[in-house]
């Protein structure tokens, strides 16, 4: 069988697959009232081959965003090039290229794994015979080979999720867009896709996702814009924002609910930074097993203590004063 | 403004068609089976009664005749109504196939012209069947067979357009449930289906005549009857094909509205 090939090919003329300047979307309000704001004024582009991540917490505007740049719903402002073409006025022939992996699961439970892929191939408008080789290869990429014949409704989470995956893979896209790809799925599912998402970056395909968990945000994405409220509040790759807006670790103490602000200015002033959380406070430092003693040696008696790696919820903290999960 | 392509509406009639390889069978069955049980007993086992009383509203027809034309257009509707209902507010709910296709070149205009072209099949053969099975009851002369086919056919898009672009924005599936028990119904029963509309009351009878299933039924019934004249069949038949172009027209617009905003 021959070998899965992802095409790569580059826009010529266009620096990028993606270009939004003041980007934004508004939905109208209800009986009247004042329009809803999902997207507000955002910039940002994303090269060839990239993979680029928006991160954010729910109604944040990522998935607005994603939608925009699928050209599944029009910007109500700005201006958006996808492949070198207006998205506003070009959705078909920008589709025809690019793939699309949604939030919300929309897998036909009426027809097999394998018929799930053949009419995607239809719609594309791809021979018959390069369908048919393509869905064998993508089942095999899938690891849903043995499943080919299988209904939808008899697959777990995870096989739906790379059925999904596989599916938005018919077309050979040149942009893959993944709208929080692993939400709802075991940690075995999760690295599975991953090291499926892994082979496409490796094979090229530019690929653009949300997210909202950070680990995934840190392992897949080259570079990532922080989404609050509809803005852009960072942007840059998941190393260079943890080193400009965090300290290299992070010291956690537990406490009893409400007991916590007791300890915060005996904290303060071993860390760089303390943050206050409902049960817990994190202070920001250097080094945190330092601080754990000198924490210690201050009289302060948590009831738990981590010393950890400061990651991008910590940067999310810091620039919204919001936790990601809330 | 958006820049044309071509249109991929038969790629969306291919998935119906790849959806209903699973079921045809099963809906031959039903199309065969309906129109069996329903001039069986309605045409030929009440139509001996109404018969024996010789009703002056039959015009001399009997009452078998009379009914099967019109119950071939009344059962276009329900069919129309059933296959275009329910399948497009799933299909453009979260998670439905017409999200899935819109990832794709296919754009909301293609989506509603395959879905709509699929019912106009789904109609065609139900009605056929029923056609040939009315004419084995001897209830419609087998050179007046296509006239009916194609005055049911006409009935059943004439819901299926303007059905399709009410659908595709309905929140609730019981709003489609009260759209079948409290309007398709009623005029199923009083639109001069089973009886002749002159019976109605003057009023009554001025509200059905507006009704599209009475224009299907007149147009299906005159034409298998043979009592069609020229200027009545292409009154009926402006009217129903009205109703398919404003429910394209209205159609294009809410799915475009509902499946990109």
């Amino acid at each position: 069988m021959p070998e899965l090939r992802l095409v790569t090919a580059t826009v010529a003329g266009s620096a990028s697959m993606v270009s939004a300047r003041g980007l934004g979307k508004a939905y109208p309000g209800r009986k009247g009232g004042a329009p809803f704001v999902a997207v507000d004024g955002v910039d940002f582009d994303v090269a060839a081959g990239e993979s680029f991540g928006f991160l954010g917490p729910n109604g944040a505007g990522k998935s607005s965003t994603m939608r925009m740049i699928g050209c599944v719903s029009p910007p109500t402002a700005g201006s958006l090039t996808v492949l070198g073409l207006d998205a506003s006025s070009n959705g078909p022939r920008i589709r025809s290229r690019m793939g699309s992996v949604p939030q919300d699961d929309n897998l036909d439970s009426e027809l097999t794994v394998r018929e799930n892929l053949l009419i995607y191939g239809r719609y594309f408008r791809l021979p018959k015979m390069v369908v048919h080789e393509r869905a064998e290869q993508l089942l095999d990429f899938a690891r849903l080979a043995d499943k080919a014949d299988d209904r939808v409704h008899a697959l777990s989470g995870g096989m739906r999720r790379r059925l999904t995956i596989a599916r938005s893979l018919i077309n050979q896209p040149e942009i893959l867009l993944l709208d929080e790809p692993t939400t709802g799925l075991d940690p075995q599912a999760r690295h599975l896709l991953w090291e499926r998402l892994f082979q496409l970056k490796r094979d090229g395909v530019t690929l653009i996702l949300t997210t909202h968990y950070m680990d995934e945000a840190e392992q897949l994405c080259d570079r990532l814009v922080i989404m609050d409220r509809g803005r852009v509040v960072a942007e840059g790759s998941p190393h260079v924002l943890i080193k400009e807006h965090a300290t290299r670790e992070v010291l956690e103490l537990r406490f009893d609910p409400g007991t916590q602000l007791d300890s915060v200015d005996r904290l303060s002033v071993i860390g760089d930074r303390v943050e206050v959380l409902p049960d817990r406070l994190l202070c920001y430092t250097d080094d945190g097993e330092a601080a754990l003693v000198a924490a210690t040696q201050a009289g302060l008696r948590p009831m738990t203590s981590l010393v950890r790696r400061a990651g991008l919820e910590d940067v999310f903290l810091r620039l919204t004063g919001r936790s990601l999960i809330e | 403004m958006t820049i044309r392509t071509e249109s991929r509406a038969v790629d969306a009639f291919a998935y119906w068609l790849l959806r209903y390889r699973r079921v045809w069978r099963g809906t031959i069955v039903i199309s065969v089976a309906n129109p069996v049980l329903f001039l069986t007993a309605m045409g030929a086992g009440l139509g001996t009664l109404v018969d024996h009383h010789d009703s002056a509203y039959l015009h001399g027809h009997s009452y078998l005749a009379f009914l099967a034309p019109g119950l071939l257009a009344a059962a276009m509707m329900q069919t129309a109504y059933l296959e275009s209902a329910g399948p497009v507010h799933t299909s453009a709910r979260p998670g439905g196939n017409y999200r899935a296709a819109l990832a794709t070149p296919l754009t909301p205009a293609d989506l509603l012209s395959g879905h709509l072209a699929f019912v106009a099949f789904r109609v065609a053969t139900s009605g056929l069947a029923f056609a040939i099975v009315a004419s084995a009851f001897g209830a419609v002369p087998p050179q007046r067979v296509p006239g009916v086919w194609l005055a049911a056919v006409l009935t059943g898009l004439a819901f299926a357009a303007p059905v399709a672009a009410w659908a595709v924005g309905v929140q609730r599936q019981s709003v489609l449930t009260a759209g079948f028990r409290f309007v398709l119904m009623p005029m199923y029963m009083f639109a001069g289906t089973f009886f002749s509309a002159e019976q109605l009351p003057t009023w009554l009878h001025a509200i059905v005549v507006c009704t599209p299933l009475y224009q299907g039924v007149e147009l299906s019934r005159t034409l298998g009857l043979g009592t069609a004249d020229l200027l009545g069949t292409v009154g009926h038949a402006a009217y129903l094909g009205s109703l398919i172009a404003l429910g394209i027209i209205w159609g294009r617009r809410r799915y475009a509205a509902e499946l990109t905003a």
